[in-house]
């Protein structure tokens, strides 16, 4: 087709949204909800994921070994750790490092109190592998493994930690999923019908035009630059209301719960919207897209 | 160049609205069509266009079959013939000039084209004046007008026209008359389909007549007498 005729069904297919605009702004509103709760969830997600990346690389494992286990098995552990693929990075921490980090930890300002314990060692036994975890979720396989193993005297773990982030994380995507699924179908459902019944209403000079000889394509272009058009509109509000929402509730938790500051950390605005914009705008315009070509499909039968 | 072979149509089962009819026109012959309300004169003409399909028999266009013509080669075939429909069929959230142009825009013509084109045209049928008006606005005979420039616009090879004259004053009729057989003779085949005697009487054209749906008559110009 012409360039010409593309811009002239374009006029067409905006003309459709405002001659129909009733169905048009249900359309759009659907949409915009639609996509506003996508852009929630994706937000949460987003950061939640970060937070259980932080907080996962913080959950470690600790090997202790059995009394008398020598230098050479533990090295042997050692390498036998490093082979796990759920396995991050580990850390030999000799029992030395671990009375001297321990007093750092607890006497860091009376060096003195620690005093009468120098030259006995009062953690002799406690030379450990700490390990951090790619996954948490796999954390309880890494566990059972290591238990098996000769000169391990016990593993400390937490489970509990491991397993509500895994769980939460899981909640969210489900959740969030169904949601998303469910009103993408009633976006998709309500712009079919806002196109059925720009159809309805352009019965007459429908017919027409194919009686004079206007192709399908041409017959059909108006109609899926609604839908699209739709899709455009119902997209663009819900990442503009993100935008500020957003800013402004990640100002506010990171005030208001200052006291999670180091623990929480939120995701800049422009880090989440690189994404969000693109794949919010593909969302809608394919929800438009779908959604007018299922009813051209159905009613234009050319 | 229009063929119909034994054709008969249906709407309802054993109810035809068009009877084993055989007719042969000639590229740029001009014909009328005549017969009584309901004989199958419409029916024909939306044969012709592929808009409905024969029960029995067969249509050749320019020695084409029309039943060959496949769903995507319609619009190429649609394009070769103009039709003025019965009762107009204008846009009418359109006016004058928008429902002229209407008929190039869906043939793909470029903007440049259409500037020049609809003009001109409304200008021939006499409606230059009223180009902004919409149909609502213009009197049955105007309508009638826009109908025929819409379909004279792509210059198609075959005009089809249902009645083009019913709602027309006796001089616009001949008006319109004569704009068709200046087509003619440019070599367009027209197809009149008309309840005005006085006009096939005057034109001395060739006159086939339906009855029933029945050809009962198909005679050149001399020999009619109703
Ligand atoms: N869509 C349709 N469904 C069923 N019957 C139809 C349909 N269109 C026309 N008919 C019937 O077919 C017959 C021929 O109709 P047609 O419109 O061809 O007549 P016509 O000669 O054009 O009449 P008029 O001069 O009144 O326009 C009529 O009996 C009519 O009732
Ligand atoms: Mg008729």
């Amino acid at each position: 087709m012409k360039i010409s005729t593309h811009i002239y069904n374009i006029g067409q297919g905006l003309k459709n949204v405002w001659r129909n605009k009733m169905f048009s702004l249900a359309s759009i509103a659907t949409m915009t909800a639609c996509i506003f709760l996508f852009g929630i969830f994706y937000s949460l997600g987003t950061n939640f994921q970060s937070m259980v990346k932080t907080a996962e690389e913080g959950v470690a494992v600790t090997v202790f070994f059995t009394e008398g286990t020598s230098q050479a098995r533990i090295d042997e552990i050692g390498k036998e750790i490093s082979k796990r693929p759920e396995v991050a990075n580990y850390e030999f921490i000799s029992a030395e490092q671990a009375w001297s980090d321990y007093q750092e930890e607890y006497f860091g300002d009376n060096p003195e109190l620690a005093a009468g314990f120098a030259d006995d060692n009062p953690l002799a036994n406690s030379a450990n592998y700490e390990i951090y975890l790619s996954d948490v979720a796999m954390q309880s396989t890494l566990v059972s493994y290591l238990e098996g193993l000769d000169g391990v005297r016990q593993v400390n773990k937490s489970e509990v930690a491991a397993k509500t982030l895994t769980d939460i994380n899981q909640a969210i995507t489900i959740v969030s999923m169904a949601i998303v699924i469910i009103l993408l179908a009633v976006s998709i459902f309500l712009i079919s019908n806002t196109v059925m019944v720009g159809i309805s209403v352009r019965r007459e000079e429908i017919a027409i035009m194919k009686l004079i000889g206007a192709k399908d394509a041409f017959v059909r272009q108006p109609f899926v630059v609604e839908g699209i058009f739709i899709g455009l509109i119902g997209s663009a509000i819900p990442l503009i209301l993100l935008y500020f929402i957003y800013g402004r509730v990640i100002k506010y938790a990171a005030s208001e719960f200052n006291f999670l500051s180091n623990m929480v950390t939120f995701i800049p605005v422009e880090t989440i919207f690189k994404t969000l914009v693109p794949i919010s705008l593909l969302l809608g315009i394919g929800i438009g897209w779908v959604g007018s070509r299922v009813t051209l499909h159905k009613h234009l039968r050319v | 160049m229009i063929r119909l072979d034994h054709v008969s149509k249906s709407y309802e089962v054993g109810k035809p609205a068009l009877e084993d009819v055989t007719i042969h026109i000639d590229p740029g012959e001009f014909v009328f069509i005549v017969g009584d309300s309901g004989s199958g004169k419409s029916t024909l003409i939306r044969l012709l266009l592929k808009e409905l399909e024969p029960t029995k028999g067969k249509i050749y266009i320019n020695g084409q079959d029309l039943k060959k013509v496949t769903h995507k080669k319609i619009p190429m075939y649609r394009r070769n013939v103009g039709v003025v429909f019965q009762n107009f069929r204008l846009l009418p959230d359109r006016n004058v000039y928008e429902n002229v142009a209407f008929a190039m825009k869906v043939v793909e013509s470029s903007n440049r084209d259409i500037k020049k084109k609809v003009p001109s045209i409304l200008s021939m049928v006499g409606l230059a004046a009223k180009y902004r008006s919409r149909p609502s606005q213009l009197s049955g005979g105007e309508q009638q007008r826009v109908a025929i420039a819409r379909a004279l616009v792509n210059e198609p090879k075959i005009i089809l026209a249902d009645e083009p004259t019913g709602n027309l004053d006796s001089d616009n009729t001949w008006e319109i008359m004569k704009l068709l057989e200046e087509i003619n003779q440019r070599g367009t085949t027209v197809l009149v389909v008309t309840h005005n005697m006085e006009i096939v009487r005057t034109m001395n054209k060739r006159v086939i007549t339906i009855k029933k749906g029945v050809v009962v008559s198909d005679v050149g110009g001399d020999d009619y007498e109703d």
